[in-house]
């Protein structure tokens, strides 16, 4: 079966900090969060229809090493995920973030608790990034009441309405109309908040986005879709599925940048940059050039549509938690050391989770029929023998 | 040799042969299928029953070769799986038809996301096995589209759950054209895919489509349970003028049956439209497709077993045409009425089933109808929920004991006849 494939910018190496002004000497790792460091971004910026953003982003010690102990965190629980989906704790399907993990945290760096986010069935990361806890992760994906869909969801259904974030979808491309909804009741409400819909490169190609696209142009909605293209719809190639894989310009007259999505300062840049355009203008495109490490699913092995070099290349040249590792020290904010001690209290605490986990019980048969409806008038509800199991839902 | 006739109990059982003008698939002159004659298994034409018992009757074993088609029945019996059933149809469709192809996603270099296409790119080449992006409303609808233009399409859905972003072609462009067109476009295609419930996929990846697409006229939707089944009926679907939905089940396609030597030749199809009696019987009536064949099965031995109830299982194979008269037939034989799906009960495949028999066999029920299906909610994850969620073969049993009125110890039985 021939692989062959047009040229990919997949392996652009890494170019580390190469202006930064620190005010730092050296010290052990520091929780500084007045000191300004500016970083450049990898690459620049590139725009449709809009002047793209300054390379030059501004963070502080804190919120490097805030990326470098979250990024850390999400790839150990991506991987154990793994390990419970081979020893069958977890069920069905399993898409797994790991590689990606820079999107989330570069977002969330830019962004409140106010703004909305929803994506597609790749949602652990984005999960905890919007607060959610490993304890409910792990729960939900083992379909235990501790979950946070209190195991009825499973892993495509990972929702945090408090935080904003509505899911967690399975459908391809179906997030996208939702996600300029929520759009358009943030504009309604007269909100000063923002809507990110996220959706893959597979979905890119979806009808129902560019409807969805249009209405949100149409009323200035203050709708961001972010497309994380991570160059493979399951087991198909960008250059494949579609006639422009430049997503960031599909939506013609809709703006749109093109980021590299394995850089978090990047995506920081770039989501900030997006959000006071929605506010002010209405939709803007936002493509993060990404890349997950492991197949589509648990199902695919990933490996029999690119290859292996491929996958190890681009871990070895653009790994979003290397970069920062990096950053890191190059500013002398922590030494090696501390950060293997960081990224080793992560595991430790993703194994600390998933023993609780396993604590959790299986939901209670009657959760059977709870939540069917919000209001379900008493009317009745039915077992797989009508005449044995019969539930009246409140 | 004198070879024993192998004989059928199940009179019931039909075998559809086809015939083709043309056997040079490279003569560029295919004609088409010239006309369909059904046959009972077990009821050979006069002229070979004649021929068939004299050479009984002088020791003389003689191969009967009606037509072409017909192979002598073999004694052993070989194994294959849904799985390979469904790529050996696809694939001798494809090769007998230059106009079929199969369109979806993953269906060619991923071999297919449940290798039910494997091998066929590589043989038929990118235009006849093509990869689409995920944009199910577009392809469904290029698919109907050049089922207008005389191409006979089979279109994947990955799983029928997401046949619901392209409905409205399978319905408004496919089902009804040959109606709105008074016949002049006729829609010769194959929408297939998985349906239904696996394993703890969720509530977005479970749904079984049976009662809706059944419910449309000028469609036909087919439900196979053995590799038999899927081989002829896949076969036929492909080879029928008409749109058809083909509901497979992800959970069968690993799944090893018997398979007879008649159903590995290439020009076998089953008829579309007509039931099989799995199992007969004569106390209940067990209706199921899919994968609750394998329950409803295993649901009569552990009642023949455990309570001397002796049920007959249909096998429904096709949701439109439904086949009400063998369902008929068999109520009015037992006099009792169990269906059973995984799909949600309310105006379920089950619910038109009763409806069936309650309308044209009524004198003939000795007991209410009953029907186990899916519970009336959105899929649970987690796996003890997920059970309730779908039948378990002791559904099956409680109800078949409860239409038989097998509730009453014996005892109370035994003082009311007194």
């Amino acid at each position: 079966m021939a692989l062959a494939r047009r040229s990919s910018n997949l392996l652009k190496p890494l170019s580390t900090a190469s202006s930064s002004s620190s005010f730092l000497n050296r010290r052990p790792f520091s929780t500084d969060d007045s000191t300004t460091i500016t970083i450049e971004t990898s690459v620049p910026f590139t725009g449709h229809n809009c002047e793209p953003p300054s390379r030059s982003v501004d963070t502080t010690p804190k919120e490097l090493m805030n990326f470098f102990t979250d990024m850390a965190l999400m790839r150990r629980m991506e991987i154990a995920a793994d390990s419970l989906y081979k020893s069958k704790l977890i069920r069905g399907f399993c898409h797994l973030y790991d590689g990606q993990e820079a999107v989330s945290i570069g977002m969330e760096a830019a962004i409140t608790k106010k703004d909305c986010i929803i994506t597609a069935y790749r949602d652990h990361c984005i999960f905890l990034g919007r607060g959610g806890t490993l304890l409910e992760s792990f729960s939900e994906l083992m379909g235990r009441q501790a979950g946070c869909s209190r195991g009825k969801g499973g892993s495509m259904h990972f929702y945090k309405k408090d935080a904003c974030f509505f899911g967690g979808h399975g459908i391809v491309g179906a997030q996208v109309p939702l996600g300029c909804g929520l759009a358009f009741a943030q504009k309604y409400r007269k909100e000063d908040h923002v809507t990110f819909a996220m959706y893959g490169d597979g979905a890119a190609n979806q009808g129902q986005l560019f409807e969805a696209l249009n209405m949100a142009a149409l009323w200035d909605l203050p709708a961001i879709l972010v497309c994380e293209n991570n160059h493979y719809g399951m087991g198909t190639a960008e250059w494949r599925a579609a006639k422009s894989p430049s997503y960031y310009k599909r939506g013609d007259y809709v703006p749109g940048l093109k980021v590299d999505g394995m850089d978090a300062f990047a995506v920081k840049q770039a989501c900030k940059f997006a959000k006071e355009h929605a506010l002010k203008n209405g939709p803007i495109i936002l493509e993060m050039d990404t890349y997950r490490y492991h197949g589509h699913s648990m199902s695919d092995p990933g490996s029999t549509y690119r290859t292996r070099d491929e996958i190890s290349g681009v871990r070895q040249e653009r790994d979003p938690i290397e970069r920062i590792r990096k950053l890191i020290l190059a500013h002398d904010l922590a030494t090696e050391k501390e950060l293997k001690d960081i990224e080793k209290l992560a595991r430790k605490e993703v194994d600390e989770a998933i023993a609780k986990a396993k604590e959790s019980p299986m939901p209670d048969d009657p959760e059977l029929f709870t939540n069917v409806y919000r209001k379900g008038f008493g009317v009745e509800s039915f077992g797989t023998d009508r005449k044995e199991v019969r539930a009246t839902l409140p | 040799m004198r070879k024993k006739m192998k004989r059928h109990t199940n009179p019931t059982r039909l075998l559809l042969l086809c015939h083709t003008k043309s056997t040079n698939e490279n003569d560029g002159s295919w004609e088409g299928i010239q006309g369909v004659k059904m046959m009972q298994q077990g009821f050979i034409s006069q002229h070979v029953a004649a021929r068939a018992l004299s050479a009984l009757v002088s020791g003389n074993y003689v191969q009967q070769r009606l037509r072409p088609a017909i192979r002598p029945y073999s004694s052993a019996t070989k194994e294959m799986t849904v799985r390979d059933a469904l790529n050996s149809a696809l694939d001798e469709e494809m090769a007998a038809d230059p106009n079929v192809f199969i369109m979806g996603e993953e269906v060619g270099e991923y071999q297919g996301a449940y290798k039910i296409s494997k091998g066929l790119l590589d043989k038929y080449g990118p235009e006849r096995v093509v990869d689409t992006p995920i944009t199910e409303a577009g392809f469904a609808g290029i698919g109907v589209g050049s089922a207008y233009h005389g191409l006979r399409p089979v279109i994947e859905f990955m799983t029928f759950n997401f046949s619901m972003q392209a409905i409205d072609h399978i319905i408004n462009s496919a089902a009804k054209s040959n109606y709105m067109s008074a016949g002049q476009i006729n829609v010769p295609i194959v929408f297939r895919g998985p349906n239904g419930p696996a394993a703890g996929v969720g509530a977005q990846h479970s749904q079984c489509y049976s009662a809706w697409y059944g419910s449309v006229p000028g469609l036909k939707v087919l439900v196979p349970y053995s590799s038999e089944d899927a081989r002829g009926l896949l076969k036929a679907a492909i080879r029928d003028p008409d749109p058809v939905v083909f509901l497979e089940n992800e959970l069968l396609y690993g799944e090893s049956f018997p398979i007879s030597a008649e159903a590995l030749d290439s020009n076998f199809c089953l008829p579309i439209g007509k039931a099989k009696i799995e199992r007969e019987g004569k106390d209940v009536t067990i209706t199921a497709f899919s994968k609750m064949v394998g329950y409803a099965l295993k649901a009569a031995e552990i009642l023949e077993k455990e309570e001397g109830i002796n049920a007959e299982v249909i096998n429904l194979r096709s949701i439109r045409p439904l086949d009400r008269e063998t369902i008929n037939a068999s109520v009015r034989k037992t006099n009792r009425l169990v269906t059973v799906e995984e799909g949600f009960p309310q105006h379920g495949v089950g619910a038109e089933i009763c409806a069936s028999v309650v309308e044209d066999s009524f004198g003939y029920l000795d007991a209410g109808v009953e029907r186990i299906a899916g519970a009336d909610v959105p899929t649970p994850y987690a796996a003890n929920l997920e059970r309730w969620a779908f039948p378990q073969i002791e559904d099956i049993v409680r109800a078949a004991k409860r239409v038989c009125y097998r509730s009453l110890p014996m005892a109370v039985a035994v003082a009311a006849t007194a």
